[in-house]
């Protein structure tokens, strides 16, 4: 049976302790800049919180990842080197990235240190897995959100490395590392500025009627009616019309959020290593919770009983659960 | 002019579901009339299609090589199946002609020997341009929402390791793929069972906002802006900045005739507000952008201050 580490969100040094007290095998992290793919206002660390950061987590036990995981623009590139260096410097177990020519630096500079394949490189075969393992040394790939149990369970077979996939949190639409839709609306961009939908883009308008458009940029992405629950206008959840369609649908996928947590113990046995939890834009009583819950969850499957997962659905705050295409094809 | 003659004009892969008729009625035209250098052929979006017209292929690549045109094969740019795994495999073997790589898992089969790294394969910055060189790489195809200055450091880079380096100057840009199917979606269907009704929409299916603002493209698994990428005007100053390739994205629209407005204008036969002017009266209403050049949302058009 594989380790099943759980590995955690850390937005802020704050959520970092909680997640560690709370369980957390791994914790990951970024710097405060454009050299990760949360880089939001008010989150991720300075060189100074990481260094204590990566004391307490060690203290207990735990390891701490840094994600280097979006794609320097060209002419920038020495910000990622810049920010390798410092993680090196202060210890960190391993660092998530996506772009070669990041991947290649690390690998010649710091030998010592794991590489973890982020979700962002988008590989989703064992053949492209295999390219980083044999060309960088990576030691993990974190799967894309694309692929189900069986074909995850094949894929274990063909590579040699370690797999980790999300199993609880935002449920990405689309190819990882392939998605410029935030640039396309408001020029900034996934990839190389670590933005997703930005918060300064939203708008919310209430119209006459009591109904509420939720904005990005200017271009209305739902339409809440006077009771519902106006929800954060990400593009590939929006509501859009078709020709076929003129009602208006959810053409990428709706508000909704994926919960694996049924599937745990078929994910540890098709030899899943690492579970990972997303959210480092959460708050610290959201991490405390889904970290908890999950260690429980872990530990109770790992210890042959049945686990209860009641308390997981209880997290999701209402909101609509999926399982993704983790469960059936049918979800493509 | 001397260097403006060395820039070759693309023909990137039709992205959409065209019909076997269709396709061959395009390339031979592209063969005969298009003042086009080199032609990508394949199917890059979704390996169910490429049945329909994986036969056609070699007598498309052999007539369009007697056009005087250079054909280069494109892989698909999402590998997860079988098929898609075996797809890739076979092009990495090909000796000839030349291969686009839009997929790692291309880059695992094809080892060191020579290739193009296509636009889905995330070569952002000079590290990774050196280190895809260093891999067999022999040409470069910049992805799109790389901004000006950005693209001038990754040209001047990939040329003096003796890349060429290909910018997207024209057609719908990509701006997602995904493992779901949308356009399946959108007809209430998966995957699986899509019974291909992506053939509908020759150039994307249309989403609109709620308010009835034009948003975006639906290709399939992909996912287009709903403006065309229009670089005419910036042509000059991405021939400065050492971009040897420029690349229009075939559409639904006379595309001899735009290949045609792109050349005059590299020659200098047709002013670029000239060119435009044609382009815009080519294109019917679609909204021309040029933002992700500019640094700007992707969707805007952003008036050029230096003409070219």
């Amino acid at each position: 049976m594989s380790l099943a580490e759980l590995i955690c969100p850390a937005g802020t040094p704050a959520a970092l302790r909680t997640a560690v007290d709370a369980g957390a095998d791994a914790v990951y992290c970024g710097f405060q800049d454009a050299t990760n793919a949360r880089n939001f206002p008010g989150l991720n660390f300075t060189p100074e919180e990481l260094a204590e950061a990566v004391a307490y987590a060690h203290a207990k036990g735990a390891k701490v990842l840094l994600a280097l995981n979006t794609y320097p623009p060209a002419g920038k590139v020495d910000l990622w080197r810049q920010a390798a260096d410092t993680g090196a410097r202060l210890g960190v177990d391993a660092f998530i990235v996506a772009d070669m020519g990041v991947a290649d630096y690390i690998a010649r500079t710091h030998p010592g240190i794991r590489l973890h394949l982020s979700v962002q490189a988008a590989a989703s075969s064992p053949e492209a897995i295999r390219y980083y393992c044999e060309n960088f040394g990576v030691k993990r790939v974190v799967l894309p959100r694309i692929l189900t149990i069986p074909e995850i369970r094949q894929i274990r077979k063909e590579i040699p490395c370690e797999i980790e996939t999300f199993i609880f949190g935002n449920h990405g639409l689309m190819v990882e590392g392939r998605c410029s839709l935030t640039n396309y609306l408001t020029g900034q961009s996934t990839n190389m500025d670590g933005v997703c939908s930005p918060a300064s883009d939203v708008e919310y308008a209430r119209h006459a009627d009591g109904s509420m458009s939720s904005q990005l940029a200017g271009f209305t992405i739902d339409c809440f009616g006077a009771e519902e629950k106006a929800g954060y206008p990400t593009i590939c959840k929006g509501r859009y019309t078709a020709p076929h369609r003129p009602k208006g649908y959810y053409a990428f996928e709706e508000p909704i959020s994926l919960n694996l947590s049924q599937l745990l113990p078929e994910l540890i046995d098709a030899g899943v290593h690492a579970f990972k939890i997303e959210g480092r834009q959460r708050s610290k009583s959201y991490v405390r919770g889904v970290v908890t819950a999950f260690r429980k969850a872990v530990d109770d499957i790992r210890a042959g009983r049945p686990a209860n997962m009641a308390d997981l659905v209880a997290l999701t705050e209402g909101q609509k659960q999926t399982q993704g295409a983790f469960e059936t094809k049918k979800w493509r | 002019m001397a260097v403006r003659e060395m820039i070759k004009l693309t023909l990137g892969p039709i992205a959409y579901h065209w019909s076997a008729e269709r396709r061959r009625d395009f390339y031979a035209r592209i063969a005969d009339e298009a003042p086009i250098d080199e032609v990508y052929l394949g199917e890059v979006i979704c390996s169910k299609r490429a049945p329909f017209f994986e036969a056609d292929l070699p007598a498309t690549l052999e007539r369009l090589e007697r056009g005087g045109k250079t054909v280069i094969l494109s892989s698909l740019a999402e590998v997860m199946l079988k098929r898609e795994r075996k797809a890739t495999a076979d092009l990495a073997e090909l000796a000839s002609p030349e291969i686009e790589i839009n997929n790692a898992a291309g880059l695992y089969a094809r080892g060191d020997r020579p290739h193009r790294v296509g636009p889905f394969m995330n070569a952002y910055n000079e590290a990774a341009i050196a280190w895809m060189a260093s891999r067999g790489a022999t040409h470069v195809c910049l992805p799109g929402e790389l901004p000006a200055p950005s693209i001038d450091v990754a040209a001047q880079a990939a040329r003096a390791l003796g890349l060429g380096v290909e910018v997207q100057v024209f057609g719908r840009a990509s701006l997602a793929v995904s493992a779901r199917c949308y356009h399946a979606r959108a007809h209430h269907r998966t995957k699986d069972n899509c019974q291909f009704v992506c053939e509908e929409d020759p150039d994307g299916m249309p989403l609109r906002t709620s308010d009835d603002r034009p948003i975006l493209r639906v290709n399939g698994i992909q996912t287009q802006s709903e403006s065309y990428i229009d670089l005419l005007p910036e042509m000059g100053r991405l021939i400065a900045d050492g971009v040897t390739h420029l690349r229009l994205m075939p559409q639904a629209v006379d595309m001899v005739a735009v290949a045609g407005l792109y050349r005059e204008a590299l020659d200098g036969r047709q002013t670029v507000a000239a060119a435009e002017e044609g382009l815009r009266a080519l294109c019917g209403n679609v909204a021309f952008s040029n933002g992700f050049y500019h640094g700007a949302a992707g969707y805007r058009r952003i008036a050029n201050a230096v003409p070219a």
